[in-house]
């Protein structure tokens, strides 16, 4: 018995120091975010009085607006490749206290459990509007229910998060991965009947399977094949990587002597293609043996459009910024944003045989890459 | 030992080398049902050799210099590095960074190339030194031992290159994983040959090879009869380390970049399988490095060929499993003491029938 009742003070004690030291750590986060933003103050009774969500919003909506400071927290993945240092920035430029805006930045370092202190930390800041480029899809449940409670409004981007209530977060903003590789057989189509190409043969080289790239761009040339009667004489994944697409279309060149197209799901997957089409003797390019297709269009990839080494580059635009902005001011008015929300995207060629595609009847220009366009780019 | 005089079948099948050679043959003609022209050579246009067996021994020359050095780890130590992975990207990693004076991308060298190999190679020395000094040292567990190199070394090689794939647009870069001038044959069936001809003649030619199968054995007794088992149980995984590095660099040089996330991944798993399938025992003690090679070569075989299939590259891993199941039951002494049983059961069954 006296063990008993040992052991539960004991519990107790321990149960107590953990709270003492969340509020330790609470503490410095909510000072700071008084210290740093004005519209704060504003925000705080507007959340404390309205024990109904959607009242608070709108009143922590009519807070920002009131003194025109909108604070905006964005946890970032991290910055592993030019593609999400270029996401960092198109957010870092559309933010800016110029634009009226107080921009939070945390950069996670490829790790969730940072993401998910950063987003706690901009609960306690009470921000206006929680942005989340998510490192994993699952595992964020708990985390954006905080902030629904807390009456933040979070927009995702890039990345989707997988949750079992939708109504966690308010709107996504990414690539639209279909209609990618839509755009991409679409042009191919186009290019194909210019140049009088009567049979396509593809090989292709499919990212990681399952992810959400992959399967959106290899659903946009499964469907085209189908339609326009094309060939698809291989199939493999190349992992997203120069290392394995390269083995990959080792490989394919050896099964397969009549491959004329390639159709690659990055551009990386692209390089090590086009380095191994090389070693077995044949050429890439518009005169070449072999057309090579690319997606995400990074900076060396626009170079070897340029070069014609890739024929046509699709673009996965890293420029979130505005189109998050455009969101936000819909929210601001009192609008219903849409749930989905998809950035532009350009499609860069090396020729101009083919001035625009069209995809359920939307037409999309083909940009032809010259130096302008290149330098023109931020990244 | 199968060319002494008369045709010795029993001779050739009891030969440590027998399975797995039999092993590496049926890979390659499961290959001829879907292309028959499979064994097919040619001379491409650009003057190179062309074919799917070149492409095998191609891409197998980082596995055959990994095996090397996983069979002198597992022999003296009697556990496996499972860290090379991770080296290989670490070397690549030093050594592009190097070269491209810490740009992302480059197209000259902004250091001299030798200076670059070497620290690179230094640097995967010195996680082999790493290794050895905690199994050989403390005496831990190899595989936990290298397990923390197995995780932190790509965190290392990420820290190296800043998180970015590091790009040396150089054509002297590519020559290691491409091709010497004219040469017709990839420069990595080379790089493969050196190492196992080096390999070679320092544990044949010196008593060292001898060393680490005694220490293998039992360490406790070579250390009385005079060997410093702790100093060749170190040696190996040096050794190990430094081969991981060379083969990091010969990777490295094929893409002409350093990708630290993908460099050698998952490779030292393909590794041992290469020195289990070359039918040495993974508990250490007498190895044939002759057995890791073609264990080597079996394992790329097989992943070229389920690449030609066109295995969805997400069931590529239970088609490997099930070979892989089968090839080392095959040769379990289990399952061959059960064979030679029955083999003798059904030869006194067919003499007694005879005399009946």
């Amino acid at each position: 018995m006296k063990k008993k009742i040992i052991s539960m003070l004991l519990v107790a004690c321990m149960g107590l120091s953990l709270v003492a030291c969340g509020g330790g750590n609470n503490k410095p986060a909510s000072n700071e975010g008084s210290t740093t933003e004005e519209g704060s103050e504003a925000t705080q009774p507007s959340d404390e009085g309205g024990s109904d969500e959607s009242a608070s919003n709108e009143g922590s909506d009519e807070g920002g607006s009131s003194d025109g400071v909108i604070t905006v927290g964005f946890s970032q993945v991290g910055a592993e490749s030019d593609w999400r240092t270029a996401n960092s920035e198109s957010m870092k430029s559309t933010f800016s206290e110029e634009n009226g805006y107080k921009l939070i930045f945390d950069d996670a370092q490829q790790k969730q459990e940072n993401q998910l202190t950063a987003i706690r930390n901009f609960i306690n800041q009470e921000v206006d509007y929680i942005v989340l480029a998510p490192t994993t899809e699952t595992g964020w449940d708990t985390v954006l229910q905080e902030a629904k409670d807390a009456g933040i409004p979070v927009i995702i981007v890039d990345r989707m998060v997988d949750v079992s209530d939708d109504t966690l977060y308010n709107c996504y903003v990414g690539g639209n991965f279909k209609l990618e590789g839509q755009k991409a057989c679409e042009w191919l189509k186009a290019y194909a009947d210019a140049k009088g190409i009567k049979e396509l043969n593809i090989a292709h080289i499919q990212g990681n399977i399952g992810a959400s790239a992959q399967i959106g761009r290899t659903e946009g040339l499964e469907e085209a094949a189908e339609k326009y009667g094309w060939n698809i004489v291989a199939q493999q994944s190349g992992e997203f990587t120069q290392a394995k697409g390269q083995e990959v279309m080792e490989s394919m060149l050896k099964s397969n002597d009549n491959i004329n197209v390639v159709y690659c799901e990055n551009d990386n997957e692209a390089f090590g293609a086009i380095d191994a089409i090389k070693a077995a003797g044949k050429t890439v390019g518009p005169d070449g043996d072999i057309l090579v297709m690319s997606f995400d269009t990074v900076k060396a990839g626009i170079e070897m459009t340029m070069a014609g080494d890739i024929i046509c580059n699709t673009e996965c635009n890293p420029l979130h910024g505005p189109r998050v902005e455009e969101l936000i001011k819909k929210m601001e008015a009192g609008e219903e944003p849409e749930k989905i929300a998809y950035v532009d995207e350009g499609i860069f060629t090396y020729g101009d045989e083919v001035a625009k595609v069209t995809v359920d009847g939307q037409d999309y220009d083909v940009t032809k890459v010259t130096q302008e366009v290149i330098d023109g780019r931020m990244y | 030992m199968s060319k002494e005089k008369g045709f010795n079948w029993k001779k050739i099948t009891s030969h440590h080398l027998f399975m797995p050679v039999v092993c590496l043959i049926v890979v390659c003609l499961a290959n001829v049902i879907k292309s028959p022209d499979f064994f097919k050579i040619s001379i491409s246009d650009n003057g190179v050799l062309y074919g799917s067996v070149i492409d095998i021994i191609n891409r197998a020359s980082e596995l055959v210099i990994l095996a090397i050095g996983m069979t002198l780890v597992t022999a003296a130590s009697g556990g496996q590095d499972i860290s090379v992975g991770a080296i290989m990207a670490v070397a690549a990693a030093v050594c592009c960074q190097i070269l491209s004076g810490g740009a992302a991308s480059t197209s000259d060298f902004q250091n001299p190339f030798i200076l670059a190999v070497l620290a690179g190679l230094a640097a995967a020395m010195l996680c082999g030194v790493f290794n050895g000094f905690l199994v050989a040292k403390l005496n831990i567990q190899p595989m936990v031992a290298t397990l923390i190199l197995y995780t932190a070394g790509r965190g290392i090689a990420q820290l190296v290159t800043q998180g970015q794939i590091t790009y040396i647009r150089v054509d002297s870069y590519k020559v290691l994983g491409g091709y010497i001038g004219k040469c017709p044959i990839p420069t990595p069936i080379f790089a493969a040959i050196i190492s196992v001809v080096i390999a070679y003649l320092v544990l044949n030619k010196t008593a060292l090879g001898l060393y680490i199968e005694s220490v293998g054995i039992n360490g406790e007794a070579s250390r009385l009869v005079g060997l410093n088992s702790t100093r060749i149980k170190w040696m190996a995984y040096v050794i190990c380390g430094f081969l991981a590095g060379f083969a990091g660099l010969v990777n490295s040089s094929r893409i002409y970049s350093a990708d630290a996330n993908n460099i050698g991944l998952n490779l030292e798993m393909d590794a041992i399988l290469a020195v289990a399938l070359g039918g040495n025992l993974l508990s250490g003690g007498k190895f044939s490095l002759a057995g890791s090679i073609i264990g080597a070569f079996t394992i790329q075989a097989l992943t070229t060929t389920l690449l030609s299939m066109d295995v969805s590259a997400d069931q590529v891993p239970v088609y490997k499993a099930i070979v892989v199941v089968v090839i080392v039951v095959l040769q379990s002494p289990v399952f061959k003491r059960q064979m030679a049983v029955w083999k003798a059961r059904k030869g006194s069954n067919s003499t007694e029938g005879g005399r009946a």
